[in-house]
């Protein structure tokens, strides 16, 4: 247990400080937007929930080239293995502490973007709520993808090319309302994420 | 426990290229083995068999007793002080940072990035997180890369250490090292 709190410390404390160019990546969407199909606040509220979503996304995307190929290049994964720390456990650590670094960031900042997509209080809480829910399957998806594409040329354009497939129907659910199956999907990634990036980081090592 | 390394008959791949075939050896406390061969002959494979991190393609591997393994990789945080990066593994392993340092020539260091610090300071700090690991079976990957003299001979001493606490030492170098009564694998 001591030391799922160790990795989960220092993997937060790494990913807290990389967490504000994701969120200002959220932001400047939502400042975007309103620019380019004009001011028009039904239009905007109406829309305005799932291009959060669709911001969301590609903001979960950024880190997700920094979760655990760093970390396979400089040995420190070899390193938990001739531990014994097993590859789930780690991984499991690193998904938490994705999600814990990344989630509340992006909650807070759909506030100020709710204001720019002209959302009204029930529609801000309806994107929070999906958000709180979807954003475990999220991180889920970025993780499994971080540990399949660590040892790539190339990572970064493949991350995208193979997570983003995958999250659709998280955010078909997600801008669509639909919470209970948001969450059992969510649910089941997040179970899955850790068996599924322990075998990508070991098969890496052959 | 007991610490114990046999490899029997053990062949290793690579990439589909056997690299080395029937290496066997046995380390019992206190032992040390020296593993020698030319650039790309096995010798780090050989030390991620041991450390349970490579399959063998053939063969049996027992490691009795908890691995500590320092490769060409030194496995600490660049942005981080020595001091804390260090310490991080100190914290998992339960081992002693000061413990670690003492001997390195590394305590005057260990508010230094460790982005800062030269290939010879990076060797020494890969050897303190060995210290502090609490390692039963050293394996250790070029150990001497880059190391002045002075700290050859600290290599030498720590090793030395570790081998009269009962611990098994396996070095893999091109580089001649003194260590006394230890056996020797050319590859």
């Amino acid at each position: 247990m001591s030391t799922f709190v160790a990795i989960l410390t220092r993997d937060l404390r790494f990913n807290a400080a990389r967490m504000a160019l994701p969120v200002a990546f959220f932001l400047l969407v939502a400042t975007l937007y309103p620019f380019a199909v004009g001011p028009d606040a039904a239009l905007l509220g109406r829309t305005g929930a799932g291009i959060a979503w669709v911001a969301a996304l590609l903001a979960a995307l950024l880190p997700v080239e920094r979760l655990i190929a760093p970390d396979a290049a400089a040995g420190m994964l070899d390193q938990y293995a001739v531990r014994g720390i097993s590859e789930e456990l780690a991984a499991a650590a690193k998904l938490l502490a994705h999600w814990l670094a990344f989630a509340p960031a992006l909650m807070l900042a759909c506030v100020p973007a709710a204001a720019l997509l002209a959302l009204d209080g029930r529609a801000l809480l309806q994107l929070e709520l999906g958000l709180l829910l979807g954003t475990p399957g999220l991180a889920a998806l970025g993780l499994m993808t971080a540990a399949l594409t660590a040892s790539e040329r190339g990572g970064a354009a493949l991350t995208g090319l193979v997570m983003l497939p995958l999250a659709v129907p998280l955010l078909i659910f997600g801008a669509g309302g639909g919470l209970k199956l948001l969450a059992a999907t969510s649910l089941l990634l997040v179970a899955i994420a850790p068996f599924a990036a322990g075998a990508a980081i070991r098969a890496a090592r052959s | 426990m007991t610490p114990r390394l046999t490899f029997d008959s053990v062949t290793g791949v690579r990439g589909g290229r056997t690299l080395f075939e029937g290496v066997s050896f046995d380390l019992a406390p206190g032992d040390a083995l020296h593993v020698s061969g030319a650039n790309g002959a096995g010798k780090s494979s050989l030390l991620r068999i041991a450390a349970g991190l490579l399959k063998p393609k053939a063969g049996a591997v027992t490691a009795q007793g908890q691995v500590a393994l320092a490769d060409e990789r030194i496995a600490l945080d660049l942005e981080l002080p020595l001091g804390k990066a260090l310490g991080y593994w100190a914290s998992i392993d339960a081992g002693e940072l000061s413990f670690a340092l003492a001997g390195t020539g590394l305590t005057e260091l260990a508010q230094v990035p460790v982005r800062m610090l030269s290939t010879g300071q990076r060797k020494r700090a890969a050897l303190a997180r060995m210290k502090a690991s609490h390692g039963h079976i050293w394996l250790l990957d070029e150990p001497a890369n880059g190391l002045d003299a002075d700290g050859v001979t600290m290599l030498e001493g720590v090793i030395a250490r570790q081998r009269a606490r009962g611990g098994i030492v396996v070095v893999a170098t091109h580089q001649p090292l003194d260590m006394p009564e230890a056996q020797r694998l050319a590859l």
